[in-house]
């Protein structure tokens, strides 16, 4: 049960993680073509992720291999249910991936914009779409008693779920903007600026109504109702929120971003915690929900995946932090100039 | 149209399409990483060209590579639904640990390699270069471990409904995923062999670069010559265990129908799956079939016949890429061989270059047809003995699956054909497309 339990957390660090990460890639490939007026505009903004995206990615993997080896039934029947909107959300970050490193590998400026059209698909979509999955996961998928789906991806497409996707969008084009303004100069880094500073009241807005809905439309609160000092959680999200706030006001970017982070880690574990113990709740029938309890893998399983993961996951913290340290620096000409730069 | 089929094609259009790229991520990254190394330690300009100009290539593949294998580690959940429940708690840690511990390395310091040629020192960064490599052909290890037990299931038990692990040593040091291993890897390294051999030969026979891509291709022939004779010996040893624990692989990939001791080998078959018989069989050659399987002329090998009907692998698929595979196989190290005794006059040996620009192909039809061979050969079968494909797949409509197929087909082609123009354009451009300033 406690190993379970363990596990129920790790998941859910691993999404928080994935969104802390890939979050401000999805939110400066959404930003391409709104703040990238120029070709020099869209290299740096390409290029100032361009040597952590992939690595960021793997977070993503990760989450999934963790869900497919500690919670295999839920992950079963996670993909398979949500296997319309999966498709699209793979498909779409396929067409990211290889954006990078074709779009400055052509020639034609036709050529060029359809990659970065590419871009800019691959970062959106999956955005809105982690949203709208997630939103629906707080909210309850119709599950029956043999975990079988009864809907396709329109049924996704609720008022609840698309306020989820709404939410993550911003949540990541603020995370971008940020990220950008660390990493670029000049009037570039000014609209960075602007824009984190325009959409920071938007997000204040639909992060509210988000909260607001939740009580309404899922059973997240209630654990929180029954365990008050959990509302740290919410406390230390809603810290994350107006730090952003405050620290753009300081013109202290990084500490803004981490702002931003804590915002994302927070609002994810406020949905995770919501939900604990269920990982896929039904919202036929309470008893129909997979829980962490019900569908996880042997103990031998957790127990020797929990010390592979705290084995390497620290590795993987220290070595990727390193790579962040060397590429937290302006984005140059000199970066631009690198044969194998994007 | 029936799901299970639909999603059968799309597992496989897939994986193939993956394995397309993976090979030469692993084998290229290992030569790139070799080239700068040299150059760290020499400072010798023509290994810095030699780096970025593979290392070009290399990028470009690795791109295609890494896309396409994100779809892979959902597509068992997506389409495989039951069969992941029911393995999920050997089979998906090993898909974790894979993740944890190889493609976060690789991913993260693939960025680094790209970004940081002026951050770090030139050692370090070749260092960055060895450890991608390392990562790759560790991911390699921990995916054919998964497919490894797919083919033997060891180290489990029956138990809530599903396979449990019992013994994670057993699992991970399973002989069918050793051996798959040390067949995959040098395999791979082949392929990147030949690639760069094949280019390099391109140039050579324009008389352009000459030092540079005599350079390259030595180091290509010497990687080719050893994985080409390494695939062969550790082929057939990995066939011996095929034959003790896939007894029906091996009759359908011999289309052998009747069990019998001395038992032939035919060159080529037609099987007539429907009468349990060969329509034609060309060049039989007895006892070959018991020696290769058993090192026994005499062994009694178990025929088609054997088995029930329901428990047979397709023939005619198995025994085709089982010959494919293996005329290359042979074909390999006698190309390698032949390059070792022209390798100090390449330039006026035309007829050898042409032969291995033309060649470069040659490894990818080989790798894939092995991989049909693995995984059809293993039908009925999901996990051998244990689960039957028909019995594994996600309560799916046609229509649902139809359109994610179609979506591969269209996406993966479009992909590919633009990564292999990208890919072909820049070889041919040579070294002249990189600047090292």
């Amino acid at each position: 049960m406690l190993l379970q339990s363990i596990w129920f957390f790790l998941w859910g660090l691993l999404w928080a993680v994935f969104f802390i990460t890939d979050g401000f890639d999805m939110g400066i490939g959404t930003l391409l073509p709104f703040l990238g007026k120029s070709e020099e505009d869209k290299r740096v903004m390409i290029n100032s992720m361009g040597p952590l995206w992939d690595g960021n990615q793997v977070w993503l993997i990760t989450a999934g291999g963790v869900t497919f080896a500690a919670f295999p039934l839920v992950y079963a029947v996670m993909f398979s249910s949500l296997y319309t909107a999966l498709m699209l959300i793979l498909f779409t970050l396929i067409l990211r991936g290889v954006s990078f490193e074709f779009r400055s590998k052509v020639e034609s400026p036709a050529a060029r914009g359809f990659w970065d059209t590419c871009l800019f698909i691959g970062s959106v979509a999956p955005a809105i779409l982690f949203g709208v999955a997630f939103a629906n996961i707080f909210k309850g998928l119709p599950l029956d008693a043999n975990h079988l789906f009864h809907g396709n991806l329109l049924t996704l497409l609720n008022p609840y779920g698309l306020a989820g996707g709404v939410l993550f969008l911003l949540f990541f084009l603020v995370h971008g903007a940020l990220w950008l303004a660390i990493r670029s100069e000049g009037d570039l880094h000014d609209r960075a600026v602007k824009t984190a500073n325009v959409l920071w009241p938007v997000l204040l807005v639909v992060a509210v109504v988000f909260l607001l809905y939740s009580a309404k439309a899922t059973k997240l609160y209630q654990i929180y109702i029954n365990h008050p000092v959990l509302f740290l959680v919410i406390l230390a999200t809603v810290a994350g929120l107006f730090g952003i706030k405050v620290f753009l006001g300081k013109q202290s970017y990084f500490k803004a971003w981490f702002s931003s982070a804590l915002l994302i880690a927070g609002a994810t574990f406020y949905g995770v915690i919501g939900l604990f113990p269920s990982l896929l709740p039904s919202s036929m029938n309470a008893e129909y929900s997979l829980t962490a309890f019900n569908a996880s893998s042997s103990p031998l399983t957790l127990k020797i995946m929990l010390i592979v993961v705290l084995m390497f996951i620290p590795v993987v913290l220290v070595y990727q932090i390193w790579a962040y340290n060397l590429f937290k620096t302006k984005v140059s000409q000199e970066d631009l100039d690198l044969e194998e730069a994007y | 149209m029936d799901p299970v089929f639909l999603s059968r094609l799309q597992f496989a259009a897939a994986t193939m399409f993956h394995f397309l790229f993976v090979p030469l991520t692993l084998g290229l990254s290992v030569l790139v990483a070799y080239m700068e190394v040299r150059y760290a330690r020499t400072g010798d300009e023509t290994y810095l060209r030699m780096t970025k100009f593979w290392g070009k290539l290399f990028l470009l593949n690795f791109a295609v590579g890494v896309v396409t294998g994100i779809t892979l580690e959902f597509q068992f959940g997506t389409n495989w639904s039951v069969y992941s429940a029911y393995v999920g708690d050997i089979f998906g840690s090993l898909l974790a640990i894979e993740a944890s511990v190889a493609f976060f390395l690789e991913s993260t310091l693939i960025g680094v390699w790209i970004f940081g040629w002026k951050k770090l020192s030139r050692m370090a960064h070749a260092v960055v270069m060895c450890l991608v490599a390392a990562a790759s052909n560790l991911s390699a290890l921990w995916i054919l471990i998964a497919n490894g037990w797919m083919q033997e299931p060891v180290g489990y038990v029956y138990r809530n409904g599903r396979a449990e692990l019992n013994d994670f040593a057993a699992v991970v040091f399973n002989k069918f995923a050793i051996l798959e291993f040390f067949h995959t890897v040098p395999a791979s390294f082949l392929l990147s062999a030949f690639f760069v051999m094949g280019i390099s030969a391109y140039h050579l026979l324009k008389k352009q670069h000459v030092e540079f891509f005599s350079r390259s291709f030595k180091i290509g022939l010497v990687v080719g010559l050893v994985s080409s004779i390494w695939v062969v010996v550790e082929g057939d040893q990995h066939a011996v265990h095929v034959t003790q624990v896939q007894p029906a692989k091996l009759a359908a990939m011999e289309a052998l129908w009747d069990t019998q001791s001395r038992a032939p080998i035919a060159l080529l078959a037609l099987p007539d799956e429907k009468n349990e018989r060969n329509a034609v069989e060309i060049g039989t050659i007895p006892g070959v079939l018991s020696f290769l399987g058993y090192h026994d002329v005499n062994a009694e090998v178990k025929g088609l016949k054997d088995f029930p009907r329901q428990d047979r692998p397709p023939v005619l698929l198995t025994f085709i890429s089982f010959r494919i595979m293996v005329a290359l196989g042979m074909l390999f190290p006698l190309l390698t061989i032949i390059g070792m005794f022209l390798k100090n006059r390449l330039v006026e040996s035309p007829w050898y270059l042409k032969l291995m620009v033309a060649a470069i192909p040659l490894p990818y039809i080989a790798t894939q047809a092995g991989w049909v061979l693995a995984e059809v050969g293993r039908q009925p079968w999901i996990v051998y003995g244990l689960m039957r494909t028909t019995d594994a797949s996600s309560p799916l409509a046609g229509y649902q699956v139809m359109a994610t197929l179609a979506a591969f087909i269209v996406v993966y082609g479009f992909l590919g054909a633009v990564g292999y123009y990208l890919i072909g354009r820049n070889a041919i451009k040579g070294p002249e497309s990189v600047q090292t300033a």
